[in-house]
This record gives structure tokens, C-alpha cells and sequence, in this order.
């Protein structure tokens, strides 16, 4: 067993974990935070992205003892501490960015950190952009309007080529 | 989908992580990003019962320009690639193939060191550094060595990297003429089908999932070299392959793609 520090929404948590814990299975079975899902176990579909370092990261292809000092913000952490909504889940939720849900703490985090990333997004850049989050309910239109909303509309995005 | 149990050393220095390689053999495997090896550890593909964790090795993230020659710590991720000032510069080619890796969340762990010794064909960025004619650092216990790209692959997801050696500097050399990549595939996110790397006005051409490793596709600078026009060199991109067939694409039909999309990617670097 390894023991790891992660700061985990701002609260310093201390783990023992096997090295094959992955993050998010730390983050869900030990830590109780169930708001990161599971979805395609297999690094495609984004339903278990967290911010490591306030990137996107996919919590399910990262070990545990990689995250050890790192700061980790789930879903549960982005919401104001009075309970406002962050700015992404506000627009989320404005623009009905979802359908059955399991998606969407993966889209939105992936959305935080995209914004961040890429400050002059359009609507290409957005579906770019989130093109490692998969909503099989393929609501894609609301969630590119919620993330544009937030984003505000410019030119650029994550380069494409051309084929 | 979990993983067989390992042993976790962390590498304090690079001469660490070649100590610990030297220690454990062939049971054991650097962890660097972890985009190519967490996946095929939850599949059972690989098992290595010791890791090594260089993704701490910061001073092995820098890119750097010198004389003409564009130098990346191993440890530097696609991300950075992708947003790198200098590079956008110096060598636009290394910046624009690393934007099109995966998707960002993949791109905020990959590494370059850890795409190219994975050794995968079907990655985009050792087709950049083949057709750029790059050179790879490799450290082992002996001291350091400079493995040209086109020694580099030598087998499917086989490199020429020693069981004790680790990738640390990766070279190109640093220029903006005529270069292209074109990158084909059916669904976002995935690995290219085909892809199409040409750097220096055609003068370095390399092929993506056209066969065991990354191509260099001589016959086709060839061609460019003697003049042939575009259309006639992507005619020959093929020749002498066997490419893989799977789900999206039977051998012909990649075929098929190299060449179509060798002279999207020569018309785009400026050979007519």
C-alpha cells in the first residue's frame, strides 16, 4: 500500500491505496465523492473527467499515486460554498445541456477546464473540444450552447486538420 | 478492467529511473503520461510487475531552441507542445500534430517521450518527428545516445530503446517550410485510420498505420526529389506496403487512403 495526499476540492485528504487504485475509483470508493462517474472504463468517453492541477484529466486512466500532491476538483467542488452554481452548471442548466445526466459532471468539467484553455472558443472549437466526452443521449446542441455561452463567441479552438 | 497488481517506485532523477530499469529488467515499466500504458495495463495486455514513475521529472519538460535545432524534454506533454510559443515559430509542424492527439484531457497527460517509446503506428506525433527527420536522446546506465527517428521503430509497438534505457531529449530540427499533416479518421478522438506527415517541402514524408511501425515513405521523396509533380508521388506512397486491415479499413482501401491523402498533404506543403 501507498499512502498519497490529494487535495481534493480544497481539503487535504490522505489515502492508503494500492499503486493499481486508479484515481477515480479513490475518488468514489474511498473518498465517497460518487458525483464522477463510470462510464466507458476505458479512456473514451470522459464520463470520469476531474481536474488535476485544473486540467482535464481522465480519472480513470491515472493511478492514484500519480494524483499524490495534486490538487483534484470533482463536481462536488464547483459549486460556491453557499450552494451558487458554478458559472459552467448554471449555463448547464439554462440551456437543458442534458438529458439523463450521466454524462454531464465529465462534460462539465471538461467544459471548465476547455474555456480556460482555449479563451476564444467557437462552435467548432467547442465540439472539438469536448469531442472526449460522449452524451449518448447525443444532446450535443444544448451542451455546445451552454458551453458557448460561457465561453463567449471568438475565432479559435483546438486545431483540426483539414481532411 | 483493473489492472494486475505492481510494485510503484517514483524516479527522483533519470539516472534513478535507469537504476531502478537496471535493478528490475524486463518486468519493469516507466510511467510517464500514462495514455498508452494505463489502458493496455487494464486490458491485461501489459503486466509489468514493477513501475517506474518519471512523470515527476520536471526538468525533463522544456523545449528549447539552439543553432537550428528544436530540443524537448521527454516529459513534456502534448498540451505543451500544442501551446508553445516557440514552437508555433520554429517548428509549427511539432505544435499543429500535438493539437491533434486524443482530445485535451488526453493531451494535459500524454507525453512525447512516452508516445514514441510506446511505438505505437497509429500515432500522430512519431510520424512528425520521422518525417521531420528528428533524433531521439536515449540514457542508460553507459551514458547517453542519439538514435536517428528513422532507427528508432523497429517493431509493432517495438522501439530501439534497451530494457534499461529511457527516452530523454527528443530533437528536430527547427523550420516552417512547406509542411502538412493530414490525419484521417471516422470518429472524433480516434486514432488516425491513415495519416500523412510531410515536413520540408516533401523532402520528409512519413505514413500512420500503414504497417508495423511509423513509415518513412522513401519512395515518395524520392519522387519529390527528382521532380515529380505531386499527383505522381503520392501515386508510388503505397508501393511495397502491407498495411494492417481491421474494422475501419481493409489493407487496400488504406492503401488507397495513403495515396489520396500524400497529395492532399504535398499540395498543402506547396508541391504542386
Amino acid at each position: 500500500m501507498e499512502s498519497i495526499t490529494l487535495a481534493v476540492n480544497g481539503t487535504e485528504r490522505n489515502l492508503e491505496v494500492e499503486p493499481r487504485t486508479l484515481l477515480v475509483h479513490a475518488l468514489r470508493d474511498e473518498l465517497r465523492l460518487t458525483g464522477t462517474n463510470i462510464g466507458c472504463d476505458s479512456s473514451s468517453c470522459g464520463a470520469c473527467t476531474v481536474l488535476v492541477d485544473g486540467q482535464s484529466a481522465k480519472s480513470c486512466t491515472m493511478f492514484a499515486v500519480q494524483a499524490d500532491g495534486a490538487d483534484i476538483t470533482t463536481i462536488e467542488g464547483v459549486a460556491d460554498s453557499d450552494g451558487a452554481m458554478h458559472p459552467m452548471q448554471q449555463a448547464f442548466h439554462e440551456h437543458h445541456a442534458l438529458q439523463c445526466g450521466y454524462c454531464t459532471p465529465g462534460m462539465v468539467m471538461a467544459a471548465i477546464s476547455l474555456v480556460e484553455e482555449y479563451p476564444d472558443l467557437d462552435d467548432q472549437g467547442v465540439r472539438h473540444g469536448l469531442e472526449g466526452n460522449l452524451c449518448r443521449c447525443t444532446g450535443y446542441q444544448n451542451i455546445v450552447n451552454a458551453v458557448l455561452a460561457v465561453a463567449g463567441s471568438g475565432s479559435a479552438g483546438p486545431e483540426r486538420s483539414e481532411s | 478492467m483493473i489492472p494486475a497488481s505492481f510494485d510503484y517506485e517514483v524516479a527522483e532523477s533519470a539516472e534513478h529511473a535507469i537504476a531502478l530499469l537496471t535493478e528490475h529488467g524486463d518486468e519493469a515499466k516507466l510511467l510517464a503520461g500514462g495514455h498508452s500504458l494505463i489502458p493496455m495495463m487494464r486490458f491485461r495486455l501489459a503486466t509489468p510487475t514493477v513501475l517506474v514513475d518519471v512523470g515527476r521529472l520536471d526538468d525533463l519538460r522544456y523545449i528549447n531552441a539552439d543553432n537550428g535545432t528544436i530540443s524537448i524534454g521527454a516529459l513534456t506533454r502534448h498540451s505543451e507542445l500544442e501551446h508553445s510559443q516557440l514552437l508555433a515559430q520554429s517548428c509549427p509542424m511539432m505544435a499543429s500534430v500535438a493539437a491533434l492527439v486524443g482530445d485535451p484531457a488526453v493531451r494535459h497527460r500524454g507525453t512525447l517521450g512516452g508516445t514514441l517509446a510506446h511505438s505505437d503506428p497509429a500515432s500522430d506525433l512519431p510520424a512528425a518527428v520521422l518525417a521531420l527527420g528528428g533524433t531521439i536522446v536515449a540514457r542508460g546506465p553507459g551514458g547517453d545516445r542519439e538514435i536517428a527517428a528513422t532507427d528508432f521503430f523497429t517493431g509493432y509497438f517495438e522501439s530501439a530503446l534497451a530494457d534499461d534505457e529511457m527516452i530523454v531529449e527528443v530533437r528536430v530540427p527547427a523550420g516552417d517550410a512547406g509542411w502538412n499533416y493530414q490525419k484521417f479518421n471516422r470518429r472524433a478522438q480516434d486514432w488516425a485510420i491513415v495519416g500523412v506527415a510531410v515536413a520540408d517541402a516533401g523532402a520528409g514524408v512519413s505514413l500512420v498505420n500503414m504497417g508495423s511501425t511509423p513509415l518513412r515513405a522513401s519512395a515518395v521523396e524520392a519522387a519529390v526529389a527528382s521532380g515529380a509533380s505531386a499527383a505522381d508521388a503520392a501515386a508510388v506512397a503505397a508501393e511495397g506496403l502491407q498495411p494492417p486491415s481491421d474494422l475501419n479499413a481493409d489493407a487496400d482501401y488504406r492503401r488507397h487512403l495513403a495515396r489520396v491523402f500524400t497529395q492532399r498533404a504535398l499540395n498543402a506543403a506547396g508541391v504542386a
